[in-house]
């Protein structure tokens, strides 16, 4: 019985362990597919930069040494060399594997999100802002600006002044 | 033996934290001087037993204890000493116990170092730690014991660390980046103390700020020995991924920046209070986060634990407790902070309020973006991936403002400055930077190319306005060697950790513009150009370590038919697991790379590689040590130092200034 517990145990740390293996399978991969031109090489960089493997943990096919992600580079560049533009071959991936082999997320109603949202970020963060600023500011206009009252105090003192200025020098 | 000892530390850690985050707590409510000067005691108590079970866990590895289940998953005799000594933090359970020493850690140094604090705000902090530590110890013990024997039938040898953790980097990455994220939850309780005491002023600024800079300098460290790491070791030729798991470091570190600065108003204006506690909460979630995050389960990612569900609802309790409680304090106490100072649209202080905005937005968006996938899945079932062309995208329009005003901030007057002065002071550096910026790219490499201009452009409009500051104010003074000393190191460190980001922006956008690879296959003799550079395959040779075999294939670089540097690429097996991996050459230098990275070997002998060259790349993480060196430097300000000579001496005057009574015991 306790024998039993403690090959349960062991059998789960094998898993375990085999499962740490795969998370960490990132070699980086080395391709020799010769373009004939200069820009179908950078089309082909691009393009596996911006594909993700679609059998690993997260590393675009770029990234990735394993057997799906080599396959599907070899894909890429004889799609390149048939003469095919990255969006017949960008469809042609998610035809086969949908909206997860792209990094970059296409624009869908559900994806919408992941545009407006920073922009949303930025308005809220605009208007408290904004509310910090106005609510300083009125403390400095406060303490610049005097009320109506402050001012009538002020020119009373002042025309008090004067005619005490005038009185004295009257009698002198 | 030792295992078990480390075991009932740990429970004996658990109970003093309770102690802890009770008693002291009870003390500082009541005033009662004697149950708040237990914090101390107790801090130290709990960093020592927690201490004790890092050292007996570590010692387990050192012995090749592989009854233990923790070190038979994670080490093996062949195992390098070095790497046996640090595999600790290579799993989940060890690293949590890392987590929760650099935690006990930070305590003592807070115990220790803040004589200057009040007695009961003192205890409020340490008690508010107590009760995270409660809750970290909690969940290692009942979830995640690396204590756990597999008695009687234990392994003869272990599972070895995984192979890609065997380097430099795995001993001094997690460590660091792990002493950052803690160092956050120190400011978090700071901001909970004072929230509870209300005493929110320019004095808890002052003891707040050094630990931020503090925990921001590390954390800055911890970052760049990531991306360094992943440079050299994963060897894509690139230095970020926005990897799910890399993006919470980062989010923590641009509320970190945002708190940084926020403190600075708070702590010479008085204002924006209620901001900054709200900040220390939010840079205290993306820490929780980020270590969360790889242990949940919820993202996949090659830096994931290997996870189980029923520690997933543990995490979320934490989560939802702490968070939760620190943001419930603060709706309910917040209201009670006023921060009356005004100041005008072209202030000092309003440059910083927009550096925040942005910084905070700039973290959300990366959250978006990171939690975005499971969200949509949650909701719609399908999969979807969201990698570094919709992060640049993102994040790079909204950088471009914050560098515009890291160049007029600290020109800036605080409450009011004039346009007309800011326009003639900078006027001069913004035509300079223009025509540099466009100037030393066009020449240099003969082409237009807009990403290098924007680079170089604003790391000399960063730098420039930074100099001319430092020019100014040293020319107010009657001679240099005053006008230097006359400066407080907490300006010299806001210049250097300017500085640095000049320096990394014109790294990082200079590197993206010029670098160039090729992939290759190539026999022994054969040779082939790259850039300004030649390769030449030389001989292959069988190379083995302590605990993996492999080959090594040379490589002669050089320049215009002048020798350079040998590169030694290699591909190594490692014993214990069976699997490949790949050892990066790379020749190092100021203005440039070299790096090789070797594929398999062909039938016909011949080698698949990548040979990329990278300017500058260096500079990026030149950039981000100067930021480290700048928040030390002015965490070391002497401002913070001498309010604690200041308290020495009158230390009965500050130290009852709310309880009303002596509280002039320390430890």
């Amino acid at each position: 019985m306790n024998f039993y517990k403690i090959w349960l145990r062991n059998i789960s740390v094998f898993f375990l362990i085999c499962s740490s293996f795969v998370s960490f399978a990132v070699v980086a991969q080395v391709d020799t597919f010769q373009f004939d031109k200069a820009e179908n090489q950078e089309r082909f960089r691009n393009l596996s930069n911006e594909l993700r493997c679609p059998m690993c943990q997260n590393t675009s096919l770029s990234g990735s040494s394993g057997g799906v992600a080599e396959d599907l580079r070899r894909e890429i560049y004889l799609m390149i060399k048939e003469g095919q533009t990255d969006r017949e071959i960008k469809d042609f991936m998610f035809e086969r594997y949908g909206d997860f082999i792209f990094y970059k997320p296409r624009l869908t109603v559900g994806t919408i999100f992941l545009w407006v949202g920073p922009a949303f970020f930025l308005l809220i963060g605009g208007c408290v802002g904004f509310s910090v600023f106005r609510s300083a500011q009125s403390l400095t206009l406060k303490n610049k600006t005097l009320t109506d009252s402050d001012q009538n105090k002020i020119e009373s003192l002042l025309t008090r002044e004067e005619q005490n200025l005038k009185i004295k020098g009257k009698t002198s | 033996m030792l295992p078990e000892i480390g075991h009932f530390s740990l429970i004996l850690a658990l109970n003093l934290c309770v102690l802890l985050s009770v008693f002291p707590f009870i003390g500082s409510v009541k005033g009662d001087v004697v149950l708040m000067s237990l914090a101390r005691p107790l801090t130290v108590g709990v960093f020592v037993f927690v201490a004790l079970a890092y050292v007996s866990l570590t010692a387990a590895f050192a012995t090749d204890d592989f009854s233990v289940l923790y070190v038979a998953e994670h080490s093996n005799t062949l195992l390098p000493e070095r790497y046996k000594l640090t595999a600790v933090w290579g799993g989940h359970e060890g690293s949590f116990l890392l987590w929760i020493f650099m935690l006990s850690g930070w305590m003592l140094a807070v115990a220790h170092f803040s004589r200057s604090v009040p007695l009961d705000f003192l205890a409020r902090v340490l008690s508010i730690l107590g009760m995270l530590s409660v809750g970290y110890l909690l969940f290692l013990l009942a979830t995640s014991n690396p204590f756990d024997r597999v008695v009687p039938l234990a392994p003869a040898d272990g599972a070895d660390l995984n192979s890609a953790l065997q380097d430099f980097g795995f001993i001094v990455h997690p460590p660091t980046l792990y002493m950052g994220y803690v160092g956050f939850s120190v400011v978090f309780a700071f901001a909970m103390a004072a929230l509870l005491s209300g005493r929110l002023d320019s004095a808890w600024a002052r003891w707040c700020r050094p630990w931020a800079n503090v925990a921001w300098a590390i954390l800055t460290l911890g970052l760049c020995l990531g991306s360094w790491w992943a440079y050299y070791e994963l060897g894509w030729g690139g230095w970020w991924a926005w990897d799910p798991v890399e993006n919470p470091p980062l989010i923590t570190w641009l509320l970190g920046t945002a708190l940084v600065h926020s403190l600075a108003v708070s702590e010479k204006r008085g204002a924006f209070k209620s901001w900054t506690v709200m900040l220390s909460i939010l840079a205290f979630a993306g820490s929780l986060l980020g270590t969360f995050i790889t242990r949940s389960g919820l993202l996949t990612s090659i830096h994931a634990f290997a996870s189980d569900p029923e520690r997933g609802i543990f995490i979320l309790g934490i989560l939802v407790l702490s968070i939760g409680g620190g943001l419930l304090l603060y709706a309910v106490r917040s209201p009670l902070l006023k921060g009356g100072v005004g100041f005008e649209l072209s202030s000092r202080e309003m440059f910083l309020l927009t550096n925040n905005v942005l910084l905070v937005v700039a973290a959300a968006s990366v959250l978006l973006g990171t939690l975005f996938p499971m969200i949509f899945q949650a909701l719609t079932g399908k999969l979807i991936s969201i990698g570094p062309p919709y992060f640049n995208a993102i994040f790079i329009p909204l950088m471009i403002p914050l560098i515009f005003f890291m160049a007029v901030g600290p020109l800036s007057m605080w409450k009011s400055t004039s346009v007309r002065s800011m326009v003639t002071r900078l006027g001069r550096v913004a035509m300079i930077s223009l025509v540099l910026g466009i100037g030393l790219p066009l020449v240099i490499t003969l082409e237009f190319d807009f990403w290098s201009i924007a680079g170089v452009g604003f790391a000399l409009w960063i730098s420039l306005s930074m100099i001319s500051d430092f020019g100014n104010k040293i020319r107010k003074k009657s001679n240099i060697v005053e006008g230097v000393r006359g400066l407080s190191l907490s300006y010299y460190g806001m210049q250097l950790a300017h500085i640095g980001v000049a320096v990394m922006v014109a790294g990082i956008s200079l590197t993206s513009s010029y670098s160039i690879e090729k992939s290759v296959l190539l026999q022994s003799g054969e040779s082939t150009d790259l850039g300004e550079f030649n390769f030449e395959i030389g001989a292959a040779r069988s190379v083995s370590g302590k605990n993996f075999s492999g080959q090594e294939v040379s490589i002669n670089v050089s320049k215009d038919d002048i020798f350079l540097t040998e590169l030694l690429p290699q591909r190594r097996v490692y014993f214990a697991s069976g699997t490949p991996s790949t050892e990066m050459a790379i020749d190092a230098g100021f203005l440039r790379d070299l790096f090789v990275t070797l594929g398999e070997q062909k039938e016909n002998g011949a080698w698949s590689m990548t040979l990329y060259v990278k300017p500058f790349v260096r500079w990026i993480w030149l950039g981000a040590l100067f930021m480290v060196f700048g928040g030390l430097v002015s965490a070391a300000d002497k401002r913070y130092r001498y309010l604690q000579e200041s308290v020495d001496k009158n230390k009965k005057s500050l130290a009852t200034y709310s309880s009303g009574k002596t509280a002039d015991v320390g430890v």
